[in-house]
């Protein structure tokens, strides 16, 4: 089997986060409507009406474009696509064509293998959405107008992705900072961002590209890898048949894990681009762009680097902790309030990336319950008792654990479940002997000078006090009490 | 009638059914030139619903009627004083000039040399305009429909039959024009024509402060006695097409008959000088009477 260039590009939809639709005032939030009950005359293309810029749609794609390091074009204008399709109520769609809002643009993806890849990205433009269409098993079709007029950026990069893994990651980033920057919810389910992708294979050595196929209906981070690697695997079979990739658009069929064909591009619609009459041109000046820059907040990859040289972190942590921003947020109060008690922000990070991510986890949570489960005070507070040896480290996993189930400050556990660790040597050798007493065999073998049976006797003795025995000294009453032991043999 | 085509962008074109987006523009009809001043003062002005409504302060319009042309410069396009029109219209014509310049106006030969370009321009932009502005109705959200076995069937058949003839064949020309292809040849071809008509004007009004020409090089036809000869129909418009391209305002008063109907005057002016406009009608129409004439029908 010969060797294969993989190409890849992505095209991204995103709906842009405003109060009202594109190009009128109709509320843009349909989730949870009845169908149809979120439309106007304008969305749904009635004889008469008239489309008018939404201007915040319009900010907020150039603070899009700026946040991919996009050149946001002074000039820019809308066209019409014009095509028939019942979930297309006017037989256009407003978008933009040759003169989009922004241009060259990229962005950095972090490999798992520690590689920085930069995948430019070609233009961002603004366009409506679409309806959409149910097609019930009777041959009927329903349409549902709520999505018609939705703001949406169409985000397109440039061929440089060479891996399904590559094109995740991507995709991940651009949700990344679309979420962070308060544009797009984010949420896939809903459609509310969506991506297709261009791939073809070529051998290695060979110069010009091999025909693109194009994938469409993948709708999670982990079906866009999934559908491109079989993609690639189907292409990289047909050519080794001896038969030719044809340009077509795929469907990514979840269920099955397979490609299918849709529509071959052989039929490929003639759109008819034109410039919008409806629509001025759309003018930023310099000072206007200045301002969009302005309201954007610091972006991960910036978070990323501070958190890594202002806090000590490591590469990982800092990336964990600038997952999103309301956890990066988070972060930060957590770092200001544990500072008040002289805790680090590298234990904070040890604690938020480690102890309490693996809670999330385990149940099931989001990122957006960390401010209730865990104010930022209460790691400050688990800090303050570890620093000021009130309980074990052992001892402040599980009070970390209860006060992330129950919402109850970790001082209060320890005093209400008497935690505190026992550092009173008093207290700990009766104790002492009873452990010795009971495991004669580890006992024997220290005696023999088996190093390891020691840390075994140890180990008992935190068992016993509930990991509340202050290990050292627990160590050194037990290494004593084995010492008079011996003598009294 | 005497009519009023506001600049583009005077009058909000919200509500009104759209043809050709960048042409269409809403106007007053009345009996006479101070009725066409009071409608357009109330329908004029911006409006936040249409993107392409302008901001332009608004005038008294009333006030503009001082009767008063003294000294106006009034430019002649010699393009539009061309062969083949009819006799009665350009006598018309010249005889209301003659009315003007016994106002005091002064009258002055202008030239306007991309002038016959304008009628092929205007239809290739307003053709493929519609073409895009008409594909909604198509029986699925609106108005009615003609059942078909598919969806498909349905939208054709519904735009084959309740379509006429003429409006087809509009789409079907605006649809060529901007087709992969012939874009660039015929649509793009006509937006750089546009320009050149409309820097004309520019050039045009830095000498004068209004144009007069005939309105059509004829007077009215029949209903339906030039549908199977689109060119000789459109060629009727061939005055009046170049205001709509360059979103000047133009002014017609009627200023006689011709075989016993009526000829219109047509007075073109400067992006939103509609006033010296009406200023000039109804000084016209303050001296004649052909606008309280009705033809004999």
């Amino acid at each position: 089997m010969a060797d294969y260039i993989t190409t890849i590009g992505l095209e991204v939809h995103a709906q842009v986060l405003t109060a009202s639709k594109m190009f009128d005032a109709c509320p843009a939030g349909y989730a949870n409507t009845a169908p149809n009950s979120c439309t106007s005359v304008v969305s749904l293309g009635l004889p008469g009406s008239l489309p008018v810029t939404n201007q915040r749609a319009i900010e907020l794609a150039a603070m899009t474009g700026l946040s991919l390091n996009c050149t946001i074009n002074p000039f820019s204008i809308f066209a019409r696509k014009n095509y028939t399709y019942p979930d297309l109520p006017k037989g256009y769609q407003i978008t933009q064509y040759d003169q989009p809002l922004c241009r060259n643009g990229w962005i950095e993806i972090h490999t798992g293998a520690g590689e920085t890849r930069r995948i430019r990205i070609e233009r961002l433009h603004i366009e409506e959405d679409t309806g959409r269409n149910l097609h019930l098993e009777d041959g009927t079709t329903l349409i549902d107008y709520n999505r018609a007029g939705v703001p949406l950026m169409e985000i397109v990069s440039e061929p440089d992705i060479t891996t399904p893994e590559d094109a995740r990651l991507y995709f991940e980033k651009i949700h990344q900072i679309l979420t962070w920057i308060g544009v797009n919810t984010g949420n896939m389910a809903e459609g509310a961002l969506r991506c297709d992708a261009n791939v073809s294979i070529r051998p290695v050595g060979q110069e010009r590209y091999g025909t693109k196929v194009e994938v469409k209906n993948m709708n999670s981070f982990r079906s866009v890898e999934r559908a491109l690697v079989y993609e690639i695997q189907r292409q990289v079979g047909v050519l080794e048949s001896g038969g030719t990739v044809h340009q077509e658009t795929r469907g990514w069929d979840e269920n099955r894990e397979v490609t299918v064909g849709q529509r071959s591009k052989e039929f490929a619609h003639d759109y008819r681009y034109f410039p919008e009459p409806d629509i001025p041109p759309l003018r930023l000046s310099e000072s206007w762009i200045a301002a969009r820059q302005e309201e954007l907040p610091e972006l991960p990859d910036g978070r990323r680097t501070r958190f890594e040289a202002d806090y000590g972190l490591s590469t990982q942590d800092a990336g964990l902790l600038t997952i999103d921003r309301s956890v990066a947020d988070y972060y930060e109060r957590a770092v200001a309030a544990a500072s008040e008690v002289g805790g680090s922000a590298k234990e904070v990070a040890n604690w938020v990336a480690g102890e309490l991510f693996r809670l999330l986890k385990e149940h099931g949570e989001s990122y957006l319950v960390l401010e209730t489960r865990m104010p930022p005070r209460h790691i400050a507070a688990v800090l303050d008792l570890l620093a000021k040896g009130t309980i074990t480290r052992t001892v402040a996993k599980q009070v970390f654990e209860e006060s992330y189930a129950s919402g109850n400050d970790p001082a209060q556990i320890v005093a209400s479940k008497g935690l505190s660790q026992i550092s009173d040597e008093e207290a700990l050798v009766a104790l002492a002997h009873e452990v010795i007493a009971s495991n004669p065999k580890p006992v024997e073998q220290y005696r023999q000078g088996k190093a390891s049976a020691l840390q075994f006797l140890v180990g008992q003795m935190m068992k016993a006090t509930r990991g509340q025995a202050n290990p050292q000294v627990a160590r050194a009453v037990l290494e004593a009490a084995l010492e008079k032991n011996e003598e009294g043999r | 009638m005497s009519g009023l085509k506001p600049t583009y962008g005077r009058v909000s074109r919200y509500g009104l059914v759209a043809y050709a987006s960048s042409l269409d523009q809403i106007g007053p009809l009345a009996w006479t030139v101070e009725d066409l001043a009071l409608l357009l003062q109330v329908i004029a002005g911006p409006d936040s619903l249409d993107g392409t409504s302008s901001h332009e302060p608004l005038p008294d319009y009333r006030a503009a009627l001082t009767g008063d042309i003294r000294g106006l410069r009034v430019g002649v396009p010699q393009e539009y004083f061309v062969e083949g029109m009819e006799t009665g219209v350009e006598r018309a014509t010249r005889e209301a000039m003659d009315t003007l310049r016994a106002l005091g106006a002064d009258l002055r030969d202008v030239s306007l040399p991309h002038t016959s370009y304008a009628l092929p321009t205007y239809y290739l932009v307003a053709t493929a305009e519609a073409s895009s502005n008409l594909a909604r109705y198509d029986g699925v959200r609106y108005g009615p429909r003609e059942a078909g076995e598919t969806m498909w069937e349905q939208i054709e058949r519904t735009r084959g039959a309740l379509f006429g003839p003429e409006v087809r064949r509009r789409i079907m020309l605006g649809t060529y024009a901007l087709s992969a292809g012939y874009y660039d040849a015929y649509y793009k071809r006509a937006q750089q024509v546009r320009t050149l008509i409309r820097r004309d004007f520019e050039e045009v009004f830095g000498q004068v402060d209004l144009l007069v020409t005939p309105t059509s090089p004829t007077v009215a036809f029949r209903i339906g006695q030039k549908v199977d000869d689109p060119i000789a129909m459109y060629l009727s418009d061939v005055f009046t097409l170049s205001a709509n391209l360059a979103g000047i305002p133009g002014l017609v008063v009627p200023c006689g008959l011709s075989e016993g109907l009526p000829v219109g005057l047509q007075f073109l002016g400067k992006p939103f000088d509609e006033a010296t406009l009406l200023r000039v009608g109804d000084a016209y129409q303050r001296v004649t009477d052909w606008h309280t004439r009705r033809p004999a029908l």
